[in-house]
């Protein structure tokens, strides 16, 4: 049965190089410091939070760092009377 | 309320972080809700090993600090829906983790899941002490081999006297998981033999993984071993063990006592 499995499985290697490379080259980029997608989302919520006063629980971000592209989605409820309090 | 476990062993690379994920990639796939915590801050290495590494947004010790709360510095596991994640940071010192925040990071996840999984880091500085602190259960990883065995004779001196259960005089419930167990080794005598390791440390045994290609390859995909090839004999001795701590009484067998005499001419190689 060990055979079988062995012929009929891709191998995983490639996958670990494809894993690594991506990792590494994100953690190398922000050796020290913060990396770039990291500071867009502190920035991006504290410029919100001049405007409204931001309810934790009620903002998602979501991160998914890539070979070529990342993406960072940040997702925030915005109340209707959120700018008024503000003011 | 859910039960806190520890996976500790004081000596590195024996299998901790592997079989944080497996066991809790088996207790989730079961229907229980599960968060593996690693508290490996600055060297974090089980999002890699579940495959969320691309996805960390925050960490424990942003959790700690306020910086984020819990929910949303869980990451949610993309194949098992009960299966969460809270990663370590990678690049905060470890000071940044604190009694008193570990302590509420812990208290959350109780009231939220079945199982809480505390990765311990290797070593017994404050992120291993930290990490068994809460601990109402603690695995013990050891790999049939002296410097292994010593390393968790001291871990687990450690668990009876520096937890908060061991400070209340309470019994600290420990259970020794035996990891990368070569049966071809074991045949030849050149192995610590199971009831050696037994004798030795005296606890429970939880199970027995056997040294194996299959745990490589599922780290290799990002994928817990019981998730990546759950027919695999890794895999199976984790379902086992995961069935163990829910209280099951069932026997471990050692990996190829079993074998007969087809077994005995083509399968030397462990599983």
């Amino acid at each position: 049965m060990n055979f079988l499995r062995l012929f009929s499985r891709p191998q995983s290697a490639p996958a670990a190089r494809e894993r690594l490379q991506v990792l590494l080259a994100h953690e190398r980029a922000s050796a020290g410091d913060s990396d770039l997608v990291t500071k867009l989302r502190d920035e991006i919520l504290r410029v919100i939070s001049k405007h409204m006063q931001i309810d934790d629980e009620k903002v998602s971000v979501k991160m998914e760092r890539g070979a070529q592209v990342s993406t960072l989605a940040v997702d925030i409820e915005i109340p209707f009377d959120a700018g008024k309090k503000a003011a | 309320m859910g039960k806190v476990i520890v996976v500790t062993s004081g000596k590195g690379g024996v299998g901790k972080t592997t079989s944080s994920a497996a066991l809790g990639a088996a207790l989730a796939q079961n229907g229980d809700k599960v968060a593996v915590v690693d508290f490996d801050v600055g060297l974090r290495n089980l999002d890699l090993i579940m495959g969320a590494e691309r996805r960390v947004v925050y960490d424990l010790v942003n959790v700690i600090k306020g910086e984020a709360k819990l929910t949303q510095a869980l990451i949610r596991d993309k194949r098992l829906e009960t299966l969460y994640l809270l990663p370590a940071s990678q690049t905060r010192d470890k000071d940044n983790l604190t009694p008193e925040g570990v302590e509420k990071v812990i208290a959350a996840l109780k009231n939220a899941f079945d199982w809480v999984i505390c990765d311990s880091p290797a070593g017994i500085e404050r992120g291993a002490t930290l990490a068994m602190r809460h601990a109402d259960v603690a695995i013990v990883v050891t790999n049939p081999e002296v410097s292994s065995v010593r390393d968790s004779d001291r871990i687990i001196g450690l668990l009876d006297s520096k937890t908060l259960k061991a400070e209340n005089g309470e019994q600290m419930e420990k259970h020794l998981l035996l990891t990368r167990y070569d049966p071809a080794r074991a045949e030849r005598g050149d192995m610590l033999k199971v009831d050696d390791v037994l004798e030795i440390l005296s606890i429970p045994l939880l199970g027995i993984i056997p040294e194996s290609m299959d745990v490589l390859r599922a780290s290799n995909v990002g994928s817990p071993v019981t998730l990546a090839d759950d027919r695999s004999a890794p895999a199976i001795a984790y379902f086992d063990a995961a069935r163990r701590l829910k209280g099951e009484s069932l026997p471990v067998t050692v990996p190829g006592e079993k074998r007969g005499f087809f077994g005995k001419i083509f399968g030397r190689k462990a599983a």
